[in-house]
């Protein structure tokens, strides 16, 4: 079997200043990795390398297993633009199907039918006419993931997807993660919080000064939890 | 009565029905971009690429083309590709470009026309630039037929676009990870909108262009809350603001650009009581 994502002698950075040195680590289909680390310590630079958005400063990403490097689905950050943005939630879900759209200038009825099912599975039919502008933070993140699912069906990046969600949401926002991730899709996901990292997470990645890369029971024995155990 | 009566009379000459059909054109496409450029933050672009366009008006005026199009055009394109170019690695952001560009194109451009121009009235020619006061009254059959076929184009790439431009508006990077071209829309937005400037200033001039890109778009947003309804909203208001504008300028002899834009400030206050109000019924 090969990995989905290989990433080799990886050396990441931005202005010539590197901040990552020779990181190594392969995901496999199925997997749950997440990525810990201090702020600044690249999470956010390794991410958008993965994604094709940086080109990394020397080392390689490799996919395989039948994924391509825009098969991936993301959940972004939210941005200011998208705070006030007059767009219904099933327009926001449609266009994530856009990647596969190419030069073709609109959707097929099978991308739109895509999209009113990854409206369902996240369970927020009721609010596919409403405006996202309207919405909760938690509600916001649901249709961001349902519009990150009609982009892939294989690999999901998440960027601190539960960053401003209360503690019930979080909860709610982790189960609903868990479950596609049973369902199949790979998951990469960078947070903050390690306690639910390790609850989760299949695979541990920890940037930063010492660079961790392994299963959570060999993080847990390497001692990671104890030393990183306080900083949530 | 008396009104329709000194209305269909003025209908008579072709100048007024040529300003009402590039007035209707123009708004309809300042609109549709309207959109996009004030959910990316871009809203001062039309001001910044109208200056530049004048200063390129300038240089034309200097050099003696008497189609100075063809020279306006192409520098306004240029800007404007370098102005949306928001990749990470520009090292002025967004609002501190245009700021330096529009104010930088008007200074050049006025003092190109100071030291060389041969007019004896030159702080009218500036200010006929500036405002748009006359110009549109005076089309000739040429730019009407350049501006109708400029603006089919403009429609027929927005509308082709659409899912493509909204794409790029609500998240760039999303795009860009997933495989869409994010680069090249970019391009394609900017030159739309060169395109939509330098016509757009006949009708009201360079100061008052930004208006016409963003009061629409901003009043539809007041009221509507999918961006496909915002969209075809902000074009319809577009489109009846300026019609009702010239009107009222023929009628009443007041000047076209800043009439159009007072227009589109009443229907923009219109549109803030209706949102309040239909909002404060569905809560």
């Amino acid at each position: 079997m090969t990995a989905q994502l290989t990433c080799r002698n990886l050396c990441l950075g931005y202005d010539g200043k590197e901040i990552l040195h020779n990181l190594n680590f392969e995901i496999y289909a199925g997997e749950y990795l997440c990525i810990v680390g201090e702020n600044g310590s690249g999470k956010s630079t390794l991410m958008k390398t993965v994604l094709g958005l940086q080109k990394p400063l020397s080392g390689e990403i490799l996919t395989g297993d039948g994924l391509s490097s825009n098969e991936i689905g993301y959940l972004p950050q939210q941005t200011i633009v998208q705070k006030d943005f007059p767009a219904t939630v099933s327009e926001i879900v449609l266009s994530g199907c856009q990647g596969a759209c190419g030069i073709r200038p609109f959707y097929t009825k099978e991308e739109k039918k895509r999209a009113v099912e990854n409206i369902e599975k996240m369970g927020i039919t009721h609010l596919a006419k409403r405006c996202y502008r309207e919405l909760s933070g938690g509600q916001q993140q649901r249709v961001l993931l349902a519009r990150a699912l009609c982009a892939t069906k294989k690999m999901l990046l998440l960027d601190e997807p539960v960053s401003g969600l209360d503690p019930k949401v979080t909860e709610e926002m982790y189960g609903l993660i868990q479950t596609l991730n049973k369902d199949g899709i790979t998951m990469i996901m960078i947070s903050h919080d390690i306690g639910s990292a390790l609850k989760y997470a299949s695979h541990i990645l920890h940037i930063g000064k010492t660079v961790f890369y392994g299963t959570k029971e060999e993080y847990v024995a390497n001692g990671g939890f104890t030393t990183n155990g306080g900083e949530r | 009565m008396e009104l329709l009566e000194k209305l269909s009379f003025y209908f008579t000459y072709p100048f007024v029905r040529y300003a009402l059909i590039v007035g209707v054109l123009i708004s309809l496409c300042s609109s549709l971009l309207g959109v996009t450029l004030v959910l990316k933050r871009f809203s001062f672009i039309g001001d910044g690429l109208s200056h530049v366009a004048f200063g390129a008006m300038a240089i034309a005026a200097v050099v003696g083309l008497t189609n100075d199009m063809l020279i306006v055009l192409p520098i306004t394109i240029v800007c404007a590709v370098l102005l949306l170019r928001t990749g990470q690695n520009t090292k002025i952001k967004g609002d501190a470009a245009v700021a330096m560009i529009s104010v930088g194109a008007l200074a050049i451009g006025y003092l190109i026309m100071n030291i060389f121009s041969t007019s004896s009235n030159l702080s009218g020619d500036v200010c006929t630039t500036l405002f748009g006061s006359t110009s549109i009254l005076t089309l000739t059959k040429t730019e009407v037929w350049l501006c109708i076929v400029l603006s089919l184009i403009v429609v027929a790439a927005f509308f082709f676009f659409y899912n493509k431009i909204f794409c790029v508006t609500f998240d760039e990077s999303f795009s860009k990870a997933t495989g869409t071209k994010t680069e090249i829309y970019n391009l394609i937005i900017a030159v739309i909108i060169a395109v939509i400037i330098v016509l757009a200033m006949n009708l009201v001039g360079s100061l008052l262009i930004s208006a016409l890109v963003i009061f629409p778009a901003l009043s539809a947003m007041r009221m509507f809350k999918s961006f496909k309804s915002v969209t075809v909203c902000s074009a319809v208001l577009s489109v009846f603001c300026s019609s009702l504008g010239i009107l009222v300028s023929v009628l009443f002899g007041t000047p076209v650009g800043s009439t159009i834009v007072a227009v589109d400030i009443v229907a923009f206050i219109c549109s803030t009581v209706i949102g309040k109000i239909a909002g404060g019924v569905r809560k």
